[in-house]
């Protein structure tokens, strides 16, 4: 695709400075304050879809009663232009107190809560309350035939333990998705 | 707080719009807003204009708040009302019009049970409004239509909704005054960057071919920000053009003015756009109808982008200096420090500039070859501005063709003068626009440029243009084809003119006199003159049908996926200029 510049003439442009990282997708975990009333989910989520951007986990509970504040945590994957158009556009909205990229902001505590259900007999029970016990999950519910564990942890812990599982009986899987704080003494 | 001093909800929305200076609500009556109705009969300060179709309330609204400044305001019942007013509410959320909408909802015990005219309206209104609410309790719902307004007006204006089930219209509760509520929810502007600003000054200083592009924005910001953009333009002899949105923030009598940019946009200023060094982009937001092809918009340029909604910077375009704020705020504080710092251009370089610009202005973009037997429609709009231009007039468009030539020929000396469906491009705008700048202007001349198929989308406002004696001149260039549709068809398909002519169009002056209004015909350009003075002069509303050239294209334009570089002129070039790229894009 030619541009039918004239040569030379855009040694100042623009589109010759970009970064050659804007392309680069990348995983952000954003946190968004937001009053707690009804329609507002419906509202954050609306805007994803209607703008056609990723969702790759969400989470969404009051953390302020007092103040009537919940707290959205969502993953999502796009170009840096992308999220920064999300994070705009999230700021644009009403109900929206602040939205806060803890991908960009620094380290933050990252954890996922995972239930899981087991189900098998002989050496695989034996062996998926080993694998369950090096991952500190812990035991919530059992038969005879099925152990349910919970595990805490990051995406790719409970991911790894979900494949270490399969072969032992894994059943179901439920998942919360990812709740995040920033790290350190600040709060985001 | 005692019984006595509750009010009925009822009685609240009015007591709210009253304290608010609103004076004009447009609407339609219907089961779930019957008590609002009923409020209204018996008060006298607001006045309701009863369209004949709720999507002309909203759009009448619209005209009423871009003629002036002020939020227009719509009564519409539940369900079918609600959902009629859902193309108006988008088309102000893409316009940045400030309005508010109050619905009637079914009483709360009914909602979610499917009852009668029932609609999830927040819910289907929810995308297309800036915010809306469902006020589910009496003592809520004064704080809440004031908020409402507060939030239609505030920031980069738009579309706000609140639905009030008719129990609480009915149940009585606390009111409170408009400058008692929490106001936390209004987004503050960020301060100026002033590293930036004086980063965007020494550029400005030393531009070798500067242009400023102008949108919508300068005028949601009123009349300092106007001032402010005539002030820059004067002072620094830089060249200016506007977009759609834009047309009237700089006089088109001005001298540095370039006309309008874009895909139906001047030579010039499509020239200008691409070959500039420095781009100073004031509220206005890189449409794809203003850049063309991405990543061939002005490669040379520095842009700077000065816009009051963060998420519209870098959006399309990636800019090198955004400044985030109100326009007004923004170009008196870079007027103020450019002045500080000596009011410099770069004048020798300006006057090159200036050359190229004035070569390109030669091509005289906008030529048409006229005719003695038939009306070009340019021809017919260009003879309306010049016998229209001395009025107090204000201008309002439907969507197509004509909308495009109205843009080219008509000349805006002021703001708040030209009402067009620009980013959603809803055909049926303009007539029940007309009607809403009509009610705000009582002794304007109002004039809806209009294409015969638009103009069918929403003509049963006639009723509402006669009811209330409104002056509005409907001038319908009838080319009895759906133009653009037509034009693109030519350009794009083929020649295929797949259902793009309306084989059963009305007799407009009988139509016209079936309302007891006047209906002038005209089809002859050696009568066009004569006929536009009668239309001026007849004291009351007119359907001008102007039977025009049928095959005319609108020019210049910039083919979809081409670059500003690339426009097409006339009919002898516009072979295979769409690329199969091109062709995807709308």
């Amino acid at each position: 695709m030619s541009l039918k510049l004239k040569k030379g003439v855009n040694k100042q442009s623009a589109y010759n400075l970009r970064d050659p990282n804007l392309d680069y997708e990348a995983a952000h975990t954003l946190s968004i304050i937001v009053d707690n009333e009804s329609g507002v989910l419906a509202r954050v989520i609306g805007l994803f879809s209607g703008r056609g951007y990723n969702i790759d986990s969400l989470t969404v509970a009051e953390v302020d009663p007092s103040g009537h504040k919940s707290r959205i945590t969502i993953v999502t994957t796009g170009t840096p232009k992308v999220v920064n158009q999300i994070k705009a556009q999230l700021n644009r909205m009403v109900p929206v107190h602040e939205v806060i990229d803890l991908t960009l902001k620094g380290k933050a505590v990252q954890r996922e809560l995972a239930i899981f259900k087991v189900v098998g007999n002989g050496n695989q029970r034996v062996e998926s309350l080993r694998l369950a016990d090096v991952f500190r999950a812990k035991v919530v519910d059992s038969t005879l035939k099925s152990f349910t564990f919970e595990l805490t942890g990051n995406s790719e812990k409970i991911d790894a333990f979900a494949e270490l599982m399969e072969p032992l009986g894994l059943q179901e899987i439920a998942r919360t998705g990812i709740v995040a704080l920033l790290r350190g003494d600040k709060s985001s | 707080m005692t019984q006595a001093n509750k009010i009925t909800g009822a009685e609240i929305v009015i007591k709210a719009l009253i304290d608010q200076g609103v004076d004009t609500v447009f609407g339609y009556p219907g089961g779930a807003i019957l008590p609002i109705y009923d409020e209204l009969f018996q008060q006298k300060k607001i006045k309701h204009i009863l369209v004949r179709h709720e999507q002309a309330a909203t759009h009448a609204a619209e005209g009423y708040a871009r003629s002036t400044g002020k939020t227009g305001v719509v009564f519409v019942t539940s369900g079918p009302g609600a959902t009629n007013s859902v193309t108006g509410l988008t088309d102000a959320l893409m316009d940045s019009v400030p309005i508010v909408v109050i619905s009637g909802q079914v009483p709360t015990f009914m909602i979610g049970n499917d009852a009668f005219q029932e609609a999830d309206t927040v819910g289907i209104t929810r995308p297309c409004t800036k915010h809306n609410w469902l006020v589910k309790d009496t003592n809520k719902l004064a704080e809440t239509i004031h908020q409402a307004f507060e939030v239609a007006s505030s920031g980069r204006p738009g579309p706000v909704l609140v639905d009030v089930p008719k129990d609480v219209q009915f149940a009585t509760g606390q009111y409170i005054m408009k400058n008692e509520i929490y106001k936390g929810f209004v987004k503050k502007d960020p301060s100026i960057d002033l590293d930036m600003l004086d980063e965007v000054i020494s550029r400005l200083e030393m531009a070798e071919r500067p242009i400023i592009y102008s949108g919508g924005g300068v005028i949601n910001s009123g009349q300092s920000a106007v001032n402010s953009l005539r002030n820059l333009v004067a002072g620094t002899n830089f060249p200016i053009t506007s977009t759609l949105m834009g047309l009237g923030s700089y006089p088109a009598s001005g001298k540095n003015w370039l006309g309008m940019l874009g895909m139906h946009g001047t030579y010039e200023a499509n020239m200008s756009m691409h070959d500039c060094d420095f781009m100073l982009c004031i509220g206005a937001r890189f449409d794809d109808r203003i850049t063309g092809r991405i990543d061939a918009f002005s490669p040379d340029s520095y842009k700077v982008h000065i816009d009051i909604d963060p998420s519209s910077i870098n959006k399309n375009i990636t800019v090198e200096a955004p400044l985030i704020g109100d326009v007004s705020y923004i170009l008196s504080a870079l007027i103020t420090r450019w002045k500080e710092r000596g009011s410099k251009v770069n004048k020798k370089k300006l006057t090159t500039w200036w050359k190229s610009i004035n070569d390109w202005k030669g091509v005289k973009s906008l030529g048409y070859e006229n005719s003695s037997k038939v009306i070009k429609p340019q021809y017919a709009v260009q003879r309306l501005e010049e016998l229209t231009k001395s009025y107090n007039r204000f201008v309002s468009t439907e969507v197509g063709q004509h909308q495009m030539w109205a843009a080219q020929f008509m000349g805006f000396e002021e703001p708040n003068r030209w009402m067009t469906s620009g980013g959603l491009g809803t055909m049926g705008y303009g007539f029940p626009a007309s009607i809403g700048i009509q009610i705000a202007h009582p002794t304007s001349l109002v004039i809806n440029v209009a294409g015969e198929a638009s103009w069918l989308m929403n003509m049963q406002e006639l009723g509402t243009a006669v009811q209330y004696r409104l002056p509005v001149k409907q001038f319908i260039l009838n080319n009895e084809r759906l133009g653009m549709v037509r034009q693109w068809q030519e350009l794009l398909h083929g020649e295929r003119y797949s259902h793009s002519w309306s084989d059963a169009l009305p007799d407009f002056v009988k139509l016209a006199e079936a309302y007891g209004i006047k209906g002038i015909r005209c089809e002859d350009p050696a009568n066009l003159d004569d006929s536009i003075k009668e239309m001026i002069e007849y004291q009351g509303p007119v359907i001008f049908d102007c039977l025009v050239e049928k095959h005319e294209n609108c020019f210049p334009m910039i083919p979809s996926g081409r670059a500003h570089n690339e426009m097409i002129l006339g009919e002898q070039t516009e072979e295979n200029t769409i690329s199969d790229d091109g062709a995807v894009l709308v």
